[in-house]
């Protein structure tokens, strides 16, 4: 590239307020698209922690979702006899038969009420989750009235917080513990014993039955046999897979959302590119013919204005990044549309995100400036000297 | 002038610019000739087709038709990629309103046009300041056009014109818009570059000191040369 | 109207840049008018909701029943006119993808609660009479090309197995608030089934909707409700319909809020790139002002100019899309009919466009007001050229 960089470069500082503005102009877009991919990204996240490759979720056919599930006990019993469970440290088996309601709990600060997961948990529930930790307090003890808390749950939602009550189902329940569960959807959910809470709401059915494997390459087997079992009428999913598909609806919605609003929004972007800089083109004009002049080829001019603009773009890029990575502070909490249940995800930045952001903006600046830098290499000499 | 060819051969030149569906002939059937080392004014009222002229020579425009050799090169036959190599290598540029290049500096507007040789930076750096102590502007170097007076400027571009030492210069209206001293001073520095250096300029001009200065006065009317000596001045 | 006129010109001077300009405020208004309304089919479900309707359901959450034996007490509770009740269903046909909302209904004091659904009466009777008959709304009928008379089968989702339906009637929404992609049918089919097959689950209802004699009292008649089943084993939460829908909203709060925050984003970023076109134009034809100076104009009348050749722009691109959002949210609303079955464009949105344009263009043009007024005319003259 025969004109030196510095020639784009000051050109831009030169017209420091056109410049600004596009910038402004560019630096927005990428902030929008880099927040949605990075929504994107954090509810992919939480639901892909949520589940454990080697566990599995059993629930009643063709239910969705624990919520809208029903296990008899002596279903329960029947899968609980599979030989493909792993054995835990106790002897006994992996295997967890839990209860999932749906109960409405204000938020904190607003009255404003959301669904909360309320999960029955069995002996080897906190095992099947190694995602989940007790940070605070401790476990509830068996038969009694006490909960514990996702930390999700006890931040946002009133008497969520520790040594607080919940009444729920006729009974008051005393949160003894908060876990932490990381990016997963049990922080936003409350565990107790299970006997106690089906007692309470008089479910006289589990909802779901949570196991792990004893080897990984026998799930298809034990999937087989639980599905075609005459007595069960229930199916067996991986509980990745489970996960997967709760959110499925959400991510399709923000991902279609997303994606129209950065195409119209970058449109708004290279037309602002597009207008500065065929200003800047028209505007030096006389430099173009005396370069021009002087034997620059076209080729060169052409390449001048295309990193102009490619600067434009990545300078936008990289301001409306570093804005974005902000948005990492925030949480974004509420109900997915498909389980009705609160979830709560926030922004992740990844390095693939960054890389796909200021490759946007590259993109964007490149389709704004190509024009007007094909018409500044085109122009005839002797017409942009008699101009200037 | 000596035995050898001219530098700049032009037989039966013609070129028209058409406006709208009327074509207006701009220059008709010139021909000339320019030895090496000549100091040559083209003179004429607006619209006599000198600076069409110029341009022709210089290889940023084309004629419709006629033999224009610059050089011993001949020029329509060039590519327009050739010709703008032909013209890196062997014409330089002095033009009315200078044309420097507001965003870079003294020194890096009289580099730009060996950024288009293979020269080092080390290279280019000592032909620049070469150039730049003939027009007697080193002091200058890293000052941008707008911190510079016009004829200041105008030097400038006269040491761009001479830094990658062509074959030819020129110039059109390269006086045009100073004041007298400094008018003055460039025509000088010019008449120098011809006696000492031994440059041949191609000058359109309408300032008769500048037209003094010359060795060869041509007049232009209506596209067609009228051969003139300078002593009618 | 000299005035107008040279404003007119001088907006076409740069073809090309007045061209991109109305074309990027035409995008901006589409996906600001889109996103508006994107907002209001959120807020669909509340828009269509009646202040004289209440929705009881168990106090815990939606997921708990209520049982059948309640309607008969809820009746005769002081002010209550109508009491229907219904179950969400929640079956899918054929595949997943194909979401729309179906439920198992009383029919009769349904139909009555809800005059807004309007069925041909001959349909109306054959849904009544036949138990395994079914109601579609006309949009998804038209989707899926339902017939009457065709046989419908949902896979249960809360309710194992396949169920089989005929389609007896097609409704239409008395207005366009009204969401026609429901499928509605016999509470009574659903509880007999349920009676021999899964019993305990039988007599059990999802919520119960009741119509006030005098809405201005519905207030009262919900806290009613709620006393009369305090204390029982199944408490009662009763609200009216509107703020019912309105709790669905807040618990999404998030999202609507991440979309309106959007929307106005789209805005600034038409308001750098204007602001950026007119800074431009005003600052080539500086020399300009400073003659229209030297002629007796004042700062003011060349402000006028440029707010002018401003609003004109602006406007003009407004224009252009607030008329392309009427066909562009038709198609949205086909390809997003799963999420928003109602996606109308409110008059509100097009008020709200035409503000965000007028607001565009007046900080657009304040800059460059400002420089031309402050000029003088001496550094201006000098710049012609």
């Amino acid at each position: 590239m025969k004109i030196p960089f510095s020639y784009s470069l000051r050109n831009l500082w030169t017209r420091r307020l056109t410049t600004a503005l596009t910038i402004a102009g560019m630096a927005l877009v990428v902030f929008v698209f880099a927040a949605i991919l990075m929504l994107a990204e954090g509810l992919q996240k939480t639901l892909v922690d949520t589940g454990s490759y080697d566990n599995v979720v059993v629930i009643r056919k063709a239910a969705g979702s624990e919520v809208q599930s029903g296990v008899e006990r002596l279903q329960a019993s029947i899968v609980e006899t599979q030989p493909e469970i792993a054995i835990g440290q106790n002897g006994k088996p992996l295997l967890a038969k839990e209860l999932v309601v749906l109960i409405m709990l204000p938020k904190r600060g607003s009255d404003k009420p959301s669904n909360v997961v309320i999960r029955g948990i069995s002996e080897s529930s906190m095992t099947l989750r190694p995602q989940v930790k007790l940070i605070e307090g401790r476990m509830p003890r068996r038969g009694s009235l006490e909960i514990i808390a996702g930390q999700s749950i006890a931040k946002r939602f009133k008497g969520g917080g520790i040594g607080e009550t919940l009444r729920f189902g006729m009974r008051d329940w005393t949160v003894v513990g908060i876990f932490d569960a990381g990016n997963t959807g049990y922080a936003s959910e409350i565990w107790g014993d299970v006997d106690q809470l089906m007692q309470a709401f008089r479910r006289p059915v589990y909802s779901s039955v949570i196991f792990k494997l004893r080897d990984s390459s026998e799930f298809e087997k034990i999937k087989e046999r639980i599905e075609t079992d005459p007595r069960l009428t229930l199916e067996a999913l991986r509980e990745t897979r489970y996960y997967e598909k709760q959110s499925e609806m959400m991510a399709k919605f923000l991902r279609i959302l997303g994606m129209t609003l950065t195409i119209i929004f970058s449109l708004g972007a290279i037309i602002g590119a597009m207008i500065t800089m065929y200003a800047s083109v028209a505007n030096r004009t006389g430099e173009i013919g005396t370069m021009r002049a002087i034997g620059f080829q076209r080729r060169s001019i052409l390449t001048a204005f295309i990193i102009e603009s490619l600067l434009l773009g990545f300078i936008g890029g990289f301001i409306g990044l570093f804005f974005a990575s902000f948005l990492q502070l925030f949480t974004i909490s509420t109900m997915n549309f498909q389980t009705f249940s609160e979830l709560a995800f926030s922004f992740t930045l990844t390095l693939d995100i960054t890389y796909k952001a200021l490759l946007f903006s590259l993109i964007m600046g490149f389709v704004g400036g190509v024009l007007p830098a094909i018409r500044a290499s085109r122009m005839n000499i002797v017409d942009a000297l008699w101009a200037s | 002038m000596g035995n050898k060819s001219p530098i700049v051969e032009i037989k039966n030149l013609n070129k028209s610019y058409r406006r709208g569906n009327q074509i207006l002939p701009v220059l008709s059937g010139i021909s000339l000739d320019i030895d090496e080392g000549e100091f040559m004014a083209l003179m004429g009222p607006s619209g006599s087709g000198k600076t069409t002229l110029l341009n022709l020579i210089a290889g940023i425009d084309r004629a419709d038709s006629g033999i224009i050799k610059v050089g011993g090169v001949d020029i329509p036959s060039l590519s327009e990629n050739e010709l703008a190599r032909w013209r890196a290598n062997n014409v330089g540029f002095i033009f009315q309103f200078y044309n420097l290049i507001p965003v870079l500096t003294a020194f890096e507007n009289v580099e730009l046009p060996l950024l288009l040789t293979g020269l080092s930076k080390a290279e280019r750096r000592e032909h620049v300041e070469m150039a730049l102590n003939v027009v007697n502007l080193s002091d200058r170097m890293n000052h941008y056009p707008g911190q510079l007076s016009g004829g200041q400027q105008q030097r400038v571009a006269i040491a761009r014109a001479i830094v990658t030492d062509p074959t030819i210069l020129v110039a059109d209206e390269p006086t045009g818009d100073l004041d007298r001293v400094s008018a003055t001073e460039v025509l000088q520095l010019m008449e120098r570059l011809v006696h000492e250096l031994g440059k041949t300029i191609i000058m359109v001009t309408h300032d008769p000191r500048a037209a003094k200065m010359a060795h060869v006065v041509k007049h232009l009317d209506k596209g067609v040369l009228n051969a003139h000596s300078q002593t009618d001045f | 109207m000299h005035i107008l006129k040279l404003i007119f010109k001088n907006a076409f001077r740069h073809k090309l840049r007045t061209f991109l300009t109305v074309l990027g405020v035409t995008i901006a208004i589409l996906a600001f008018g889109l996103l508006r309304t994107v907002i209001s089919a959120w807020y669909a479900g509340v828009n269509a909701s009646s202040a004289s309707r209440l929705v009881t359901r168990n106090s815990i959450s939606l997921i708990f029943p209520l049982p059948l034996s309640y309607q008969e007490k809820i009746r005769q509770i002081q002010g209550v006119k109508t009491v229907s009740y219904g179950n969400w269903f929640g079956g899918i046909y054929i595949d997943e993808k194909n979401f729309f909302a179906n439920y198992a209904v009383e029919p009769k004091t349904y139909l009555e609660l809800y005059p807004e659904i309007v069925i041909p009466p001959d349909q109306k009777a054959a849904f009544f009479r036949e138990r395994k008959g079914a109601v579609a709304g006309i949009k998804l009928a038209a989707k899926y090309g339902w017939k009457i008379g065709d046989l419908i089968t949902l896979k249960g989702t809360i309710f194992p197995g396949n169920w089989d339906f005929v389609l007896r009637g097609i409704y239409k929404g008395r207005d366009e608030t009204v969401d026609e992609t429901a499928f509605v049918f016999h509470w009574n089919y659903l509880n007999e089934t349920l009676k021999q097959t899964i019993p305990r689950r039988a007599d059990q209802v999802g919520w119960y909707m009741i119509g006030v004699s005098n809405p201005n009292l519905a207030a009262d008649v919900a806290v009613r409700i709620d006393k009369a089943f305090k204390n029982s084993l199944a408490e009662t939460l009763t609200e009216t319909e509107k703020s019912f829908q309105l709790s669905f909203i807040s618990m999404t709060e998030a999202i609507v809020i991440a979309i309106q925050l959007v929307s106005f984003v789209i805005i600034f970023i038409i308001m750098a790139v204007v602001a950026n076109t007119m800074a431009m134009t005003a600052r080539e034809r500086i020399g300009e002002y400073a003659v229209f100076k030297t002629l007796g104009f004042s700062g003011f009348h060349i402000s006028g100019l440029i707010f002018g050749e401003s609003i004109f722009v602006t406007m003009l691109g407004a224009a252009l899309g607030i008329f392309l959002t009427f066909p562009v949210a038709k198609i949205f609303s086909q390809e997003l009919s799963t999420y928003f079955p109602v996606f109308n464009v409110a008059t509100e949105t097009i008020y709200m466009d035409i503000a965000a344009s007028l607001l565009v263009a007046l900080v657009a043009g304040i800059f460059p007001s400002w420089r031309a007024i402050n000029i003088r005319i001496a550094d201006g003259l000098r710049r012609i050229g």
